[in-house]
């Protein structure tokens, strides 16, 4: 690790006044990303404000029925919080499907949703990567690409998003609260991310600075929910696939569904193609194949990740036949 | 994105900080570099070495350590970041009587080890799991997250999946543990499952106690 200068905060207005006082500063809560990158010397923060203690651990109910979830409740309290587990399943299944015990208890919302990613090539200071070092190049780009991008993909970046919990909160629609130098604002999940283009190494749309706070759960969606994820190990290894989906079937029909997908772009994708091909649709095993065909058209493998299309395919449609089966 | 920091005046010298932890109850006074990990701070300052460091990436699980009772990787956090928490390792792990803690003897019962090198963190993260199991965490083994977990195999061999162990112990660490977690041969389940949870707070209360008993002699 580089040398650093440290602080622990306590409050986020004394948090986000500290990191504007210090060039080069970064915020830390559970660490489990952070520490790694810092240790590989991919990450060197100049001071790190310690935002571990900030009094930001609270799950409330908010007046439409919705969650409010603060952005330092662990991983693993959020899985086991009763209003998770009860109304939005697919939430605490995608937690679980992440990560191991150990990093569950450390891990945080708010830092959970700001991973970077875990693609072998940016791990290694040995080979260019346009997110380390923008111009360098990808050495990702015919190297080994099992566990790489097929949506939303650049020439310059081709890495996805490791995140499992991220693609439940897409799914479910979830708000984002930040705080910064010029005050608060809320922005949908979704807006957070940006696809890699050609500045992969800007990955979030955060202004420097700029903390979160918490992250609101709307009303929980009509229908059935479940996290279904694809990956080479049983336990503690990334999404190769998966999918975060919430299904509502009246007379047979499509009444709404969301679908968000993991392991398959920069950002935890949200299925929009897919979405608006099953709506009023009839809830049958053809038009779930379908509606992952239409959100897959775009679809490009690298050679080691082109069989990530058609698994995609057949996760989708498994996963809402599940869901339709159940209904 | 390195390349993107503004220069920072002396990037390059050591930054040191007195800190105080609290270890198996005891408060320890140190001034150590910013950058020293929990790991490091147990292991090559308080020379409790029962912690291993084994990836040192939070990727094998050999560093686990009960920080308010709850399991972590020792290696992925910042000593500085510990102050006024309640770490308890290996060494703190005690049975009821102050000798053999009933996962210890689990694991010698089973012979849920071969070179013993990843055995103080799987005896560790065993300690927090069946704490977590008692107090209804859910994980990916279950069917229906919302249901109350139950230690089937599956879910053992699942909670305890951040820890590796290269000699492939892990038969007979199921073995251990559903032993200890109310499965088949369960005799002393619930008395070892009360004494696992019991010490990371009782080491937390006695040391909150010395906490107090110091704040009020100043």
């Amino acid at each position: 690790m580089q040398p650093f200068t440290y602080e622990r905060a306590a409050t986020p207005a004394a948090a986000v006044a500290a990191f504007a006082a210090h060039p080069g500063a970064h915020y830390i809560a559970g660490g489990t990303n952070l520490l790694d990158l810092m240790k590989l010397q991919i990450e060197t923060p100049a001071h790190l404000v310690d935002v571990s203690r900030l009094p930001l651990l609270e799950v409330e109910d908010t007046a439409d029925g919705g969650l409010r979830i603060g952005a330092l409740v662990h991983n693993t309290a959020l899985a086991s919080h009763p209003a998770i587990r009860a109304r939005y399943p697919v939430l605490a299944e995608a937690i679980l499907a992440g990560a191991s015990g150990q990093l569950r208890n450390k891990a945080t919302t708010g830092g959970n949703v700001m991973q970077r990613t875990r693609c072998n090539y940016f791990y290694d200071l040995a080979r260019p990567c346009n997110k380390r070092q923008p111009g360098a190049g990808c050495a990702a780009i015919g190297g080994h690409t099992r566990i790489h991008a097929i949506l939303g993909a650049s020439e310059h970046c081709i890495a996805t998003h490791p995140s499992d919990m991220a693609v439940a909160l897409q799914a479910l629609h979830a708000v984002l609260h930040v705080q910064g130098a010029d005050g608060e604002r809320d922005i949908p999940l979704d807006a957070l991310y940006r696809l890699p283009g050609d500045t992969p190494h800007l990955e979030y749309t955060l202004a420097a600075g700029e903390l979160i706070t918490g992250v609101t759960l709307p009303p929980a969606p009509a229908g059935r929910m479940r996290y279904r994820k694809v990956r080479d190990r049983a336990s503690y290894a990334f999404a190769l696939v998966s999918v975060a989906a919430v299904l509502d079937v009246q007379d047979g029909r499509v009444a709404s569904v969301r679908i968000a997908l993991g392991g398959v772009a920069h950002k935890p994708w949200r299925a929009h193609a897919a979405e608006a091909a099953l709506l009023g649709q009839p809830a049958t095993e053809a038009t779930f194949l379908a509606a992952a065909d239409a959100e897959l058209a775009p679809a490009r493998g690298w050679g080691g990740n082109d069989f990530k299309i058609p698994l995609a395919r057949r996760v989708i449609a498994r996963t809402l036949h599940e869901l339709a089966g159940e209904a | 994105m390195p390349d993107a920091l503004p220069p920072h005046p002396d990037r390059h010298a050591p930054v040191m900080l007195p800190m105080t932890l609290t270890v198996n109850g005891t408060d320890h006074t140190l001034t150590l570099d910013a950058r020293t990990t929990l790991l490091d701070a147990l292991r090559e300052h308080l020379h409790l070495t029962g912690s291993k460091k084994g990836c040192d990436h939070g990727q094998c699980g050999a560093c686990t350590v009960l920080v308010n009772g709850q399991r972590v990787n020792a290696c992925l956090a910042l000593a500085v970041m510990h102050q006024g928490d309640h770490v308890t390792t290996i060494e703190g792990l005690l049975g009821p009587d102050g000798g053999q803690h009933p996962i210890q003897a689990a694991f010698i019962a089973h012979d849920a080890f071969q070179c013993g090198y990843c055995t103080p963190g799987q005896i560790m993260s065993v300690a927090g799991m069946l704490a977590e199991l008692q107090a209804g965490v859910p994980s990916h083994a279950a069917s229906d997250v919302a249901a109350a977990p139950a230690p089937t195999d599956a879910e053992i061999r699942e909670r305890m999946s951040g820890n590796l162990c290269r000699c492939g112990a892990y038969t007979h660490i199921v073995d251990a543990v559903r032993a200890l977690s109310g499965g088949a041969d369960a005799q002393a389940s619930a008395s070892a499952m009360g004494t696992a949870i019991a010490t990371g707070t009782q080491v937390g209360r006695t040391a909150a106690a010395m906490a107090g008993a110091v704040a009020g002699a100043r």
